[in-house]
């Protein structure tokens, strides 16, 4: 589990998991991350932040969340202004496409 | 001093990598690569050996990916692949113009049709936004492959002009290295439009762009309603179907030297299947800038065929005699090693093959 990198970012603290095809692309990247993050959409920078490149694979120029990913919140579908809570569960998945 | 020839390919799963010596009598493959996502063009830098692939994938997007080591490891990145928040965002990288020379920009084509250029080899991007700020781009209408800016021909000396070639939007020119454009489509038909509007400006279906080696102003054109020339860089073009089994078709290849030659493979037409005609495989050759055609059919399949071959899936090498290469929408890909005469399968089964490249290396 990688643990927050920066000790002065505030917001609740929480777990982000990443799926395994996400995590290819990311090399060092791993499944269960802990940072601070008051919304999806800062818990998603700083996923950026540690590996360059994640949010355009999780986001896009909208922005928004990528048509085929789903980030749950806690067991919820959320959309990148979710909050979090102290202990929030956010789960980044692919959802079902391709051909 | 060795020579390696490379088939750069790619695939509705990822690229692919085939290899050969000068021979081009035994290959060797590898891949798929790009962790499999679709792979609209991969395109290799002679003087380097870097090979780009670009291409999107449904869950993460478009990327370009990138390998310094000829495919053994490869990186990605769409950092700066974007258009502005609000506007419909990047589906896929169609095509990409390497840097003919060091300092020049790598090029990228994407969907919904726009440029990018990268001065870092692919780590970084910028919107080339000058062909997307042009008047006519509202009504650039979406061909049945996406609005895909599928070609890019640079000139060969002069950095500053490039043509891009837009499905459905035609063939635009820019002489002051994309901050201006202009249609150049004049003599091409658009025939699914109304009668007396066949020639418009802009909105033809135009299916590959190709520039005559050592004649800049020479360009050939395969189009959804024909096959044309033009001898001045665009502004004028004159059909060459004449004596070829179908006006219909999607790749063009040039030789490597002589700007008389062109290879094609016509379909059967855009609603007739868009397979190879009469079920039989044939590669068509001209020899003197499209008066005349010839067919190649030793060594392709000739009967029960019902494949076609995408816009981007034809290519030639730099060598003497030059090879001749296709892949096919059923994933079979041809060769042949003196310019067209002779064609070996060298491989089957492979995903449906959206583009087809050569890098020779010397070394």
């Amino acid at each position: 589990m990688a643990a927050p990198t920066d000790p002065t970012v505030t917001g609740p603290a929480v777990v982000v998991t990443l799926p395994g095809v996400l995590r290819r692309l990311f090399p060092g990247s791993v499944r269960r991350v802990e940072l601070r993050a008051a919304t999806v959409a800062e818990a998603i920078d700083d996923l950026d932040a540690r590996w360059p490149g994640m949010r355009d694979r999780i986001c896009d120029s909208t922005p928004a969340i990528r048509r085929h990913m789903n980030v749950f919140v806690d067991g919820e579908r959320a959309a990148l202004d979710a909050p979090l809570r102290e202990g929030s569960a956010v789960v980044v998945l692919t959802a079902v496409s391709g051909g | 001093m060795s020579t390696r020839v490379l088939l750069l390919i790619g695939t509705k799963k990822g690229a692919f990598i085939f290899e050969s010596d000068d021979a081009r009598h035994r290959w060797s493959m590898r891949g798929p690569y790009c962790e499999t996502w679709p792979i609209n063009h991969v395109a290799g830098d002679p003087a380097t050996g870097t090979i780009w692939a670009g291409g999107g994938n449904e869950w993460f997007g478009p990327a370009v990916w990138r390998t310094d080591d000829l495919g053994a490891s490869w990186s990605h990145s769409s950092d700066g692949l974007a258009y502005a928040a609000g506007e419909e965002p990047i589906k896929a990288v169609w095509s990409l113009a390497p840097a003919p020379r060091p300092g020049a920009p790598l090029y990228a084509g994407v969907q919904p049709a726009g440029l990018f250029r990268s001065d870092d080899a692919g780590s970084t991007w910028r919107h080339v936004s000058g062909l997307r700020d042009h008047p006519t781009r509202p009504d650039w209408q979406p061909g049945g492959g996406g609005l895909i800016l599928h070609s890019l021909v640079r000139h060969p000396e002069d950095e500053r002009q490039l043509w891009v070639a837009i499905s459905t939007a035609g063939v635009f020119h820019s002489a002051d290295g994309g901050e201006t454009w202009e249609p150049r489509n004049r003599g091409t038909r658009a025939d699914f439009l109304p009668e007396g509007q066949n020639y418009p400006e802009f909105g033809q279906c135009v299916h590959c762009l190709a520039m005559a080696p050592g004649m800049p102003d020479r360009l050939y054109q395969q189009n959804h309603c024909g096959m044309y020339r033009s001898d001045d860089g665009g502004r004028q073009w004159h059909s060459i179907e004449a004596g070829l089994p179908s006006s219909f078709g999607f790749p063009a290849a040039v030789h490597p030297r002589d700007p008389d030659t062109l290879y094609l493979l016509p379909l059967n037409g855009d609603t007739a299947g868009r397979t190879v005609p009469d079920g039989k495989a044939a590669v068509w050759r001209t020899r003197d800038g499209g008066k005349t055609w010839r067919d190649l059919r030793h060594g392709l399949p000739q009967g029960n065929v019902f494949f076609g071959v995408l816009r981007q899936a034809m290519a030639t090498d730099r060598l003497d005699p030059a090879g001749v290469y296709f892949g096919s929408s059923s994933g079979s890909l041809y060769a042949s090693a003196d310019e067209g005469e002779g064609w070996t399968c060298i491989a089957e089964h492979l995903p449906t093959i959206l583009s087809v490249e050569t890098l020779v290396l010397d070394r």
